[in-house]
């Protein structure tokens, strides 16, 4: 196939298919083993520097907020992120832990452009901003738990999003039709919040799925963290509604209102003064210090996030939940 | 009946929720899309099928959603599923319209969301693409819904992000993009455009109230086509602001 156009971004996580299926074979377990741990440990045993990480599903829909906030607490660095994102990436953004984004969207929605976002790109501490768009990204990590090297496309085309990538526009040998092709995107961690696991990992997903699946099945290492821990019993009663079986699963770590300030579908909604919170704060970097020193840095971990935004607010969260008819 | 007063946004969504067809389906973004999207189901399109990114599909729209995968964009919904299966209809053919924002617009209807100034050590970084580039992309029609002033009307955009018409006539199909797609119509806080069918550059088709052409020339930063006849757009009717301030966004989170 002749390669038509080039984009001149950095594949900033190289990949080896057959690499990935040795470490299918040889790193993950296919036993039913505990894999329950706390947010420190799970954190700890699979974030390191420069690892490449990427967090589903956003910010204020059923993200890993408590997993995020870990992250930022150990200090990590040099972090390459997958970055579709709204609160919990501006948090590591503000963290300065981030140095090369794969970016399809960081903002804080009809909040507007994040001001942590701003800082960290024009000021060059993130170093380099490969786009994509959201179809393509997780077309990548569908590429990638399908494993094969690339998808095919009509996405970016035309456009300074693929010049600004790293995707490649060739002749489709069958139709002749001019397609992208996605390279495929094996995530180093990935982190995904669920309604309910097992001890497992085995995980079952309220409402929508966002890009939980194709994440789940792209990453070398995934930590869960659930709202509910359930029996494995529950899990083997109702099969259809596992989304991401255990063996893709490194650790579980119970994490109730994990989302907040965001929500969980038919459990929780958004929190929109905390939302705003970080949305006012974050407008200054001192401002933004000052926000993850009180709701990360000077707090031990998650139990300790929910005391200090306390019951009465957490159950006004579930008073706006949608529910079910 | 009694003159009403409006804003300029609440204009523009009436306005755009008057471009919605009963029964199609629409991608719709975060914000005034959704705004729009609301109003028109109901009022005018009560079996719009939205289509929401992260995998709503089929919503009905009784309270407004705040962010494109919160869960009232699947509140008694047909589906939800992931971005792949949203994403993939697109691209299969299945989406009709799409309603898109942007930082900048050209003459051309290409759209900018990244970054003002250049890419890598850029003026202002934006926050990116989303789903923005995919929905120009797939939807057969598009609709940008913009505030109107010569910042954002510009004559290039500073990085091109969701394709519009390219660089005109033919530039779509030329980079591979599906036959048939592109963008029909601009809303903005002054008038209603869409495109020269030739030149595929934008032309102003009816202005809001109260508008003239030279405010919208003095507003718009490249050569807009004015045609022999301009129409006019309808204030918002009584009821139109009744459901918006009373229904839609009773406690002002948009407008």
């Amino acid at each position: 196939m002749q390669i038509l156009e080039s984009g001149i971004g950095e594949l900033i996580q190289p990949f080896d298919l057959d690499e990935f299926r040795e470490w299918n074979r040889t790193k993950k377990s296919r036993k039913l083993t505990d894999k329950l741990m706390s947010e420190q440990e799970a954190i700890r045993e699979f974030v390191y520097n420069g690892c490449y990480i990427g967090t589903e599903l956003y910010g204020t829909v059923r993200c890993p907020m408590s997993l995020a906030r870990e992250v930022v607490r150990q200090g990590f660095k040099d972090l390459r992120v997958c970055g579709q994102g709204v609160l919990e990436l501006d948090l590591w953004l503000a963290a300065g832990i981030v140095k090369k984004l794969d970016i399809t969207y960081i903002g804080l929605e009809v909040y507007g452009i994040p001001p942590s976002l701003r800082r960290a790109v024009e000021s060059g501490q993130v170093e380099t901003c490969v786009e994509w768009s959201n179809a393509s990204i997780s077309w990548r990590m569908k590429a990638a738990a399908m494993g094969v090297p690339f998808l095919p496309t009509r996405s970016m085309l035309g456009t300074d999003m693929l010049k600004y990538s790293a995707a490649k526009v060739v002749e489709d040998p069958f139709t002749g039709i001019k397609v992208a092709l996605l390279p495929a995107l094996i995530l180093d961690v990935a982190l995904i919040h669920v309604h309910r696991a097992d001890k497992h990992g085995n995980c079952q997903i309220e409402g929508i799925s966002g890009f939980a699946l194709e994440m789940a099945r792209a990453c070398k290492r995934l930590v869960i963290s659930a709202e509910e821990i359930i029996p494995t019993e529950e899990i083997r009663k109702y099969p259809d509604r596992t989304m991401i079986p255990y063996y893709l699963v490194d650790a579980v770590v119970h994490a109730p209102y994990g989302s907040h300030p965001g929500e969980m579908a038919y459990l929780y909604g958004r929190d929109e003064p905390g939302i705003k919170e970080w949305v006012e704060m974050s407008k200054t970097a001192e401002g933004a210090r000052e926000y993850l020193d009180k709701y990360v840095y000077g707090l031990k971990n998650h139990a300790a996030y929910l005391d200090l935004i306390g019951k009465q607010r957490l159950q006004e969260c579930v008073e706006l939940r949608e529910k079910r008819i | 009946m009694t003159e009403q007063t409006y804003s300029k946004t609440e204009l523009m969504i009436c306005v755009a929720a008057r471009l919605f067809e009963d029964g199609a389906t629409c991608f719709i973004g975060t914000g005034i899309p959704m705004l729009a999207a609301m109003l028109a189901s109901k009022t005018t399109a009560p079996n719009l099928v939205p289509v929401f990114e992260f995998g709503g599909t089929g919503a009905i729209l009784e309270e407004l959603p705040r962010a494109v995968g919160e869960a009232r964009t699947f509140h008694k919904g047909i589906s939800a599923l992931g971005i792949c299966d949203t994403m993939e209809t697109a691209q299969r053919g299945f989406i009709d319209y799409g309603f898109l924002g942007g930082a900048q617009i050209d003459p051309y209807g290409n759209l900018n969301s990244v970054t003002i100034g250049d890419h890598d050590h850029p003026k202002a970084r934006l926050p990116g693409s989303g789903g923005g580039n995919d929905v120009g992309s797939h939807c057969w029609q598009t609709i940008a819904i913009m505030q109107h002033d010569a910042r954002r009307f510009v004559p290039k955009v500073d990085f091109l992000t969701t394709p519009g018409f390219l660089t005109g006539p033919g530039a779509r199909d030329a980079a591979g993009l599906p036959p048939g797609t592109g963008p029909i119509a601009v809303v903005s806080t002054l008038a209603l455009m869409d495109y020269d069918p030739d030149t595929c550059r934008m032309r102003l088709k009816s202005l809001h109230p109260g508008v003239t052409v030279d405010e919208v020339k003095a507003n718009t930063g490249f050569e807009l086509i004015i045609p022999a006849q301009v129409g006019q757009n309808d204030p918002p009717s009584a009821e139109e602001l009744r459901l918006l301030r009373e229904e839609i966004d009773p406690t002002k989170f948009y407008i």
